[in-house]
């Protein structure tokens, strides 16, 4: 018998694994995933950790070596335009000096498998098993532990399985646990280009009317691009050829970084809001994109992900810590009653600010300009928005969001 | 037993929470209120006897080796937990029937308790000792508190300790913890306590103080309905807990 199962090899899993199994060594915890080993190799996408996650990845050991490849993010700034404006007028700045209370860049910008090698080499010192190529099948929740079925034919008995397998979440249908879910009818396409001149730090996010156009710093003279278009449009940009996508890129990004190029390659992702309708259930719980997929508009998927993170594990080990049984709903109720408001928040911000933004409507926009320009000139507003960027407020949040061991 | 011995059992509570044992491990049954309340009352017993014992509270098996009396353990809420915790259990209870529920889940959890159908003068006058007594919920549905408090004590070894939960005889507790939890809010069944039965700090500290133990620590616990979690307090009004001890030999 094993304590915890963890189904899901992606940045969610990992670090909770790595996470228990780092502040209760006591723990038998086991992870596996449907991937075949190294397939996080070629994953080409950066994603922006804001501070409260980069808190979470230096508890764990990791930062120091994800540090070297990430690129601070120490200006923002927002844009509300149609693409073929010649001077977009710019509504809200953030700059980095002094916005945080350390100083600290208020996110960093990271290639995503320096996050998950990182992770997985965490895994390995602490001889916590991965099992690549494995999934879970089927599982049958009795009072004192779970039965599962793994696809490689083997089972295991488990007090408690974690599910962090992604937004068509697979065990949450096998749970019976219902989603709430919004379509947008629109993708987000995912690329990274290299441009003549530096960034300096400068993200940039415009509101372009098929929807948010946002680019992020990477190290060199390289940014990440998120480009939302309506999925019909965003499927046709990636298969047109290049010339074309380039072009296409070109009219959105502008000219003031020189001339651009596409390095790696191109991909779609359609937009949606998935809620699970309840994260825990008898010796079964739901994390990051299992339990909610947000629209990447305001970058805080991944966030999100961590602080479900930083909370499970927290409940997990201060029960055991007092000796009760860790798969049982009253334990794990903790968790959903401490993540559930603000992934509830989180969702309903983000739809609005989508569907806010991504119109053309005259009299939506001078609101919505109107609103970033009062933002912009409200120091207390705006600082509550840096604070909300980087994760970090709300009282009583999971000690390792604010870099303290379990 | 003669007839004329002093007993701390009253009969129509025995057969009220036998009645409903079936759902002591349900987390939405019955005992709901108990899951709930057992994170901090655990946290204070395990950090109380962690610093008296000289041990790591965050360690694994903080309470290793420690022997333990829980006195009145139903169903074994707080027995598998101290077991958990690293304890040698005795988890004692008037009701069969409640055994036999610990026992079963027990054994379905993989936990090792040692859960007996017997009364607290019954372990006394067998000559039982322990490091730690644990009186959880209790006091408030027996017949002779302070014999019954007297007969816990006399177990307590030398530098050992005895903990003490229940709920004040205050007009507040009337409100909240019998009203408001039995009628309003549903949480309990009605006639889960009756206002006569409870019992102020000062019942319960006399009698320990005349058994030898002094009393170190005493702390209110509050429900935070926006958490939805009980925490300590410094009002002892409705629910209290408070520690004893035994000088060292």
């Amino acid at each position: 018998m094993i304590d915890i199962l963890v189904a899901g090899g992606g940045y969610v899993g990992l670090s909770l694994a790595v996470a228990l199994k780092k502040a209760a060594p006591h723990l038998v915890v086991e992870l596996v995933d449907p991937a075949p080993a190294g397939a996080w190799q070629r994953d080409e996408r950066a994603s922006a950790l804001v501070a409260a996650a980069r808190n979470l990845l230096a508890v764990l050991g990791v930062w120091d070596k994800i540090e070297p490849e990430a690129e601070p993010i120490r200006r923002m700034v927002i844009t509300d335009s149609r693409a073929g404006d010649p001077v977009r007028p710019v509504f809200l700045t953030f700059e980095g000096a002094g916005t945080t209370e350390e100083g600290q860049p208020f996110a960093h910008m990271v290639p995503n498998k320096a996050v998950t090698g990182s992770l997985l080499e965490a895994a390995g010192s602490l001889s916590l098993p991965v099992h690549w190529e494995t999934s879970v099948v089927d599982f049958a929740t009795g009072p004192h532990l779970t039965e599962v079925t793994l696809s490689n034919g083997e089972a295991r008995q488990a007090k408690l399985l974690i599910a962090c397998d992604g937004v068509r979440s697979k065990l949450r249908d096998i749970a019976g646990i219902k989603t709430v879910r919004f379509e947008y009818g629109q993708s987000g396409i995912v690329t990274t280009v290299e441009h003549e001149r530096p960034h300096e730090g400068t993200a940039e996010e415009h509101f372009l009317p098929a929807g948010p156009f946002a680019t992020l710093p990477m190290t060199g003279n390289r940014s990440s691009l998120v480009w939302t278009e309506r999925t019909e449009d965003a499927n046709r940009l990636i298969e047109s050829d290049d010339l074309v996508f380039e072009e296409e890129l070109e009219r959105r990004f502008g000219h003031k970084l020189g001339t651009l190029r596409v390095v790696g390659g191109r991909k779609a992702f359609p937009l949606g809001l998935t809620l699970a309708r309840a994260f825990v259930a008898p010796r079964f719980a739901l994390a990051g994109d299992a339990a909610h997929g947000i629209h990447p508009i305001s970058g805080q998927g991944l966030n999100l992900g961590f602080k479900d993170v930083a909370a499970l594990a927290e409940t997990i080990v201060e029960a055991d810590r007092l000796g009760l049984d860790i798969g049982s709903l009253s334990v794990l109720e903790r968790y959903e009653t401490w993540r559930r408001f603000d992934t509830f928040r989180m969702g309903v911000t983000t739809d609005v600010l989508n569907r806010l933004f991504s119109n053309d409507v005259t009299p939506v926009r001078v609101v919505r300009d109107l609103g970033l320009g009062i933002v912009d000139r409200l120091p207390g507003l705006k600082s509550f928005f840096i604070r909300q960027a980087e994760g970090l407020t709300g009282r009583n949040q999971p000690r390792m969001l604010v870099g303290e061991a379990i | 037993m003669s007839e004329t011995a002093r007993t701390t059992i009253d009969q129509a509570e025995v057969d009220r929470f036998s009645a409903m044992a079936a759902e002591w491990w349900d987390p939405n049954g019955k005992f709901r209120p108990l899951h709930k309340f057992n994170p901090v009352r655990l946290a204070y017993i395990r950090d109380a006897a962690s610093a008296h014992f000289g041990r790591d509270p965050k360690a694994h098996l903080p309470l290793e080796g420690l022997r333990v009396l829980d006195i009145g353990c139903g169903g074994g809420l707080l027995s598998e937990p101290m077991a958990r915790m690293g304890a040698i259990v005795v988890g004692a209870d008037a009701s069969e029937k409640n055994i036999g529920i610990a026992k079963t889940h027990a054994a379905g959890s993989g936990v090792e308790v040692d859960y007996r159908a017997v009364t607290a003068e019954a372990l006394a006058e067998a000559g039982e000792s322990f490091d730690i007594v644990l009186n959880m919920e209790v006091v408030e549905h027996v017949a002779d508190v302070d014999f019954f408090l007297t007969t816990c004590a006399s177990m307590v070894r030398p530098d050992g300790m005895m903990f003490v939960a229940t709920i004040n005889r205050t007009l507040k507790a009337a409100a909240l913890a019998i009203f408001a939890a039995e009628n309003v809010l549903r949480w309990l069944p009605k006639g889960t306590h009756q206002y006569e039965k409870l019992v102020r700090p000062e019942e319960i500290e006399k009698p320990l103080q005349a058994a030898g133990l002094s009393v170190t620590d005493r702390t209110g616990v509050f429900f935070n309905p926006l958490s939805n979690q009980w925490n300590l307090s410094k009002d002892m009004d409705v629910n209290y807990m408070l520690v004893a001890r035994r000088a060292k030999a």
